[in-house]
C-alpha cells in the first residue's frame, strides 16, 4: 500500500524521474526550486501529508548549485514520510516559503536561514532565532570556521 | 600602609583592634556561609543535577544553601549551572551586576568552568571570561556529592574572608 | 570589581515593541527562569493580567551541535547527542545509532533490540518524572515534586550502575551498546518499578482531584488538533488533543511490535490533559518494561561486524588484525557508506528525528537533529495568548521544552 502511494506521488509530482526513489522507507523527490510551494501544496491537499517535519539545508561547496534544501513531510493518516530535495545556487539562494501552508514553517525556516543563508521568499520574519543580533555570517556553511566566536560581552582582563 | 608621596591616612591599629576585627570576621563569616541564598542561573543539563542536589537525599538545605531567590537583588550566590552561550552572556553579566556585595559566583559544571567540550562559535569558553568566579565545580554533569563538596569549600572560603561591614577597615 | 555602567548588547530583536491594545505593557519573561525551564525568553504584551500576544525567543542554549558533529567521528559524537534531550539521554543515543545503522545496513542483535527498548522506556519515565515534578513544583506542590524527584534519583543511580553516568550516559554505540547488564540489575529494576507504583499513586492522590490544581490546569492552554498538526506538534501534546498518534504504534521500530501497550489520549488539549497523558504514559512504560524483563533473550549485545564493533581486548593484544581494526575504528571512526537517511523515534516530547548525510569515511558531512521541542516553540504562542500571566508557568511547564533539544 505504501509503495502504491509512493508511485502516485512520484507520478504526480516528479514524473520525469521515473521509478520512485525510496531510501530507507522514505520517498525522495528531487524537484526544481521554483516548484517547492506547489509540490508542498499538492502533498498536503492531494496526498494527505499534513505534518511538516523539518526543513534544512546541506552545503556542498565544491558543487555548482551549492545548497541542497531538504524538506521532510509526514502523513499522520498513512504513516509515511516523504523527502523533497531541491538545489539552490550560492548567488541566489531563494526558495518559496511554506508559511501559508504550515504553521511550523515559520520557526524552521528562520533557523535554516540563519544557519545557511537560504532566503525564504514570502516569510517576512527571518530574524535570527538560535543566533543573536549582530552575528555576522552563516555558521553551518562549510567555509565558516568552527571556532570563530563573535562575543557580545567583551572578555575580562 | 603608606604609599610613596601620600600622607598616611590610617592611624596605626593596636592588637586589641585586630582581635576585635578577627572575631567580627569569624562571626560574620559564620553567619554568611550558613545562610547562602543561591540564584540558580540554570541553562542546561547540569540543571537536572541541581534539582537532584536540592532534593532528597543530597539536600543542600542542611548547608543553608537551599532556598533559592529568583531575583538577583535578594541573592548572594550566583550558581551558573550549565553552558553559557554568547547569546546568554549579556544576560549573565546583567544578573551579576544586579547582585549586591558580598556576592560569590559558582561555576557549576564543565561548560560553565571552561566551555566543556563545546569549543565552537556558540558557547563561551568558561564564564570567567565574563564574570569573576569563586569556585569551579567540574563534571559533566557533576555528581551531587561533588556539588556539596564545592559548596563546603566555598563556605570555608567565605569563613576565611575579611568581611568589612561598617567601613572598609571594620 | 564593578566597572561603570556599560550598555550591554541586546541579543534579540522583538517582533513588536509597541502595544496593540491601549494601556498594555510589554514585558520580557525570561531568559533566566527558575530552575526548570532552561532558557526561553517570552516577550509578552500584557493588558492587565491578560496576555494579548507573545513572541517566543529560544536559542539561548545554542551550543553548535551540528557544527561540532562535522568535526568528530561517528562514535565520538555520541556524547553530543546525549546532551540534546538531557532528561532522557539514552533515547537520543539510540535514535542516532539507529540512523547510522540504517545507513550502514546493520541489523542489531535481538538482545540489543530488547535492551534498547527497555532502556528507551526507562528514559521516557525519567523524562516524564522530571516534567511532571517541575510542573507541580511551580504550582506549589512541593511534596509531589520531592516524591517524583526521589524516584528519578533512584533511576539515575540505577543507570549509573549500568552506564557509569547519572545523566549523560553515552551508552549507545553504532551496532550495539557499550556494555551488558551487570548482575542484579534487573532485580533492582523490579524494586524501582514497585516503588514507583506506590509513589505515583500518592502523587495522583495529592493532585488529581485537588480543587486548586484543577482550577489552575483545566481549560488553560487549550490546543486544538488541527492547530497541533499544522504547527508540527507531536508526542504527548498532540495526544492530549485527542488523536492517538504515536510512532511506536504507527511506524514501529525496535521491539515495539511485540509489546502490548495502549496510547493514552486526552480530551481537550489543555494543561490538565497533558499532565494526565504523561502520568498514564509512565504507567504504560512500566507495563512495557515488565514485559520486556520477561522477554529479554540471552546473546551478544554488539553485532559481530568489524566495520563498527570494537574487537575484544584479548584479541587486540594478541592479533595484529584486531589491533589494526581497533586502531582504525578509534582514530578514523566507523566507515559509513555515502548516502543520507532520516530516522525518527518517539521521544518523550515527540518525534525525535536524525537526518544524516554521509560522504563515506569516518566523519559525517551533516548530522541534523529534528528536535520536537524546537518545533513546539513555534506553536507555543497558541497556548499562551489570551490567558493570564500566571498561566504561563503551568502551560510552559506542560510543554516540556528541553533547552538542549530546542536549541541544539
Amino acid at each position: 500500500m505504501t509503495s502504491s502511494l509512493f508511485e502516485q506521488v512520484q507520478q504526480a509530482l516528479a514524473p520525469a524521474a521515473g521509478e520512485p526513489d525510496v531510501a530507507h522507507g522514505v520517498l525522495v523527490l528531487n524537484i526544481e526550486s521554483a516548484a517547492v510551494a506547489a509540490t508542498a501544496k499538492a502533498l498536503q491537499e492531494q496526498f494527505g501529508f499534513d505534518m511538516f517535519l523539518d526543513v534544512t539545508a546541506v552545503d556542498w561547496p565544491e558543487r555548482a548549485p551549492r545548497f541542497d534544501v531538504v524538506y521532510h513531510f509526514y502523513s499522520t493518516r498513512d504513516h509515511v514520510r516523504v523527502r523533497v530535495k531541491t538545489r539552490v545556487p550560492e548567488s541566489d539562494p531563494v526558495v518559496d516559503t511554506l508559511v501559508p501552508l504550515y504553521g511550523s514553517a515559520r520557526y524552521m525556516e528562520r533557523e535554516c536561514h540563519e544557519m545557511y543563508g537560504i532566503v525564504f521568499r514570502g516569510n517576512d520574519d527571518l530574524r535570527p532565532l538560535l543566533l543573536y543580533e549582530g552575528f555576522v555570517g552563516h555558521p553551518l556553511r562549510k567555509d565558516y570556521p568552527k571556532q570563530r566566536e563573535q562575543p557580545l560581552v567583551p572578555y575580562r582582563k | 600602609m603608606t604609599t610613596t608621596g601620600n600622607v598616611a591616612t590610617t592611624p596605626p591599629r593596636g592588637p586589641a583592634f585586630e582581635y576585635l576585627t578577627t572575631k567580627k570576621d569569624e562571626f560574620v563569616g559564620w553567619a554568611r556561609k550558613f545562610s547562602l541564598f543561591p540564584y540558580p542561573f540554570v541553562t542546561a543539563c547540569c540543571g537536572m543535577e541541581f534539582m537532584s542536589v536540592s532534593s532528597t537525599p543530597y539536600d543542600t538545605d542542611r548547608f543553608g544553601a537551599a532556598l533559592p531567590r529568583f531575583t538577583p537583588r535578594q541573592s548572594d550566590l550566583l550558581m551558573v549551572v550549565g553552558t553559557v552561550s554568547h547569546k546568554q552572556a549579556p544576560v549573565l553579566k546583567r544578573v551579576y551586576e544586579q547582585m549586591c556585595e558580598p556576592k560569590w559566583v559558582m561555576a557549576f559544571g564543565a561548560c560553565a568552568t571552561s566551555g566543556g567540550f563545546y569549543q565552537n562559535y556558540a558557547a563561551v569558553a568558561g564564564i570567567d571570561k565574563i564574570i569573576p568566579v569563586d569556585i569551579y565545580i567540574p563534571g559533566c554533569p557533576p555528581r551531587p556529592e561533588m556539588v556539596i563538596d564545592g559548596i563546603m569549600k566555598l563556605q570555608d572560603r567565605i569563613a576565611a574572608e575579611r568581611h568589612p561591614i561598617i567601613n572598609k577597615d571594620f | 570589581m564593578n566597572t561603570a555602567n556599560t550598555t550591554l548588547a541586546n541579543p534579540i530583536r522583538a517582533a513588536f515593541d509597541k502595544g496593540s491594545v491601549p494601556g498594555s505593557v510589554i514585558v520580557s519573561i525570561g531568559p533566566s527562569h527558575p530552575a526548570t525551564h532552561g532558557t526561553i525568553q517570552i516577550i509578552a504584551e500584557l493588558s492587565g493580567e491578560r496576555l494579548v500576544r507573545t513572541d517566543v525567543h529560544c536559542g539561548y542554549l545554542h551550543r553548535g551541535f551540528e557544527k561540532e558533529c562535522e568535526s568528530h567521528t561517528w562514535h565520538t559524537l555520541i556524547p553530543y547527542t546525549d546532551r540534546l534531550n538531557y532528561c532522557s539521554g539514552l533515547i537520543n543515543n539510540f535514535a542516532y545509532c539507529e540512523a547510522v545503522e540504517k545507513l550502514m545496513g546493520i541489523e542489531i542483535t535481538p538482545r540489543c533490540k530488547y535492551l534498547r527498548t527497555l532502556l528507551t522506556e526507562y528514559s521516557r519515565i525519567s523524562d516524564h518524572l522530571t516534567c511532571v515534578a517541575a510542573g507541580l513544583m511551580e504550582l506549589g506542590a512541593m511534596t509531589a515534586f520531592l516524591y517524583l524527584v526521589m524516584l528519578r534519583d533512584y533511576i539515575y543511580e540505577h543507570l549509573a550502575n549500568l552506564t557509569g553516568a547519572r545523566l549523560t550516559y553515552s551508552y549507545g554505540r553504532v551496532g550495539g551498546l557499550a556494555c551488558d547488564l551487570p548482575d542484579g540489575w534487573l532485580k533492582r529494576l523490579g524494586e524501582i518499578l514497585d516503588q514507583m507504583d506506590t509513589f505515583v499513586d500518592r502523587v495522583h492522590g495529592l493532585v488529581d482531584r485537588n480543587r486548586i490544581f484543577i482550577d489552575r490546569m483545566r481549560d488553560i492552554g487549550v490546543l486544538t488538533t488541527a492547530d497541533a498538526i499544522s504547527y508540527g506538534f507531536t508526542g504527548p501534546i498532540l495526544r492530549s488533543t485527542g488523536v492517538a498518534r504515536d510512532l511506536r504504534k504507527d511506524t514501529p521500530y525496535l521491539a515495539y511490535p511485540e509489546l502490548d501497550f495502549e496510547i493514552p489520549v486526552g480530551i481537550k488539549g489543555d494543561n490538565y490533559d497533558r499532565y494526565y497523558v504523561r502520568m498514564r504514559e509512565m504507567d504504560e512504560s512500566r507495563h512495557m518494561i515488565r514485559q520486556l524483563m520477561e522477554m529479554l533473550p540471552e546473546g551478544p549485545i554488539n553485532v559481530d561486524d568489524r566495520r563498527c564493533t570494537l574487537p575484544e581486548k584479548h584479541l587486540v593484544y594478541n592479533e595484529i588484525e584486531s589491533l589494526i581494526n581497533h586502531f582504525k575504528l578509534v582514530m578514523e571512526g566507523p566507515q559509513v557508506p555515502a548516502g543520507e537517511v532520516y530516522s525518527a523515534q518517539e521521544g518523550p516530547n515527540g518525534e525525535l528525528g536524525f537526518y544524516i548525510v554521509s560522504i563515506g569515511g569516518g566523519i559525517p558531512w551533516k548530522v541534523h537533529c529534528r528536535a520536537p521541542s524546537f518545533v513546539h516553540m513555534g506553536g507555543v504562542h497558541l497556548m499562551l495568548d489570551g490567558y493570564q500571566l500566571a498561566d504561563v508557568v503551568p502551560t510552559f511547564g506542560s510543554v516540556n521544552m528541553i533547552g538542549g533539544e530546542c536549541d541544539r
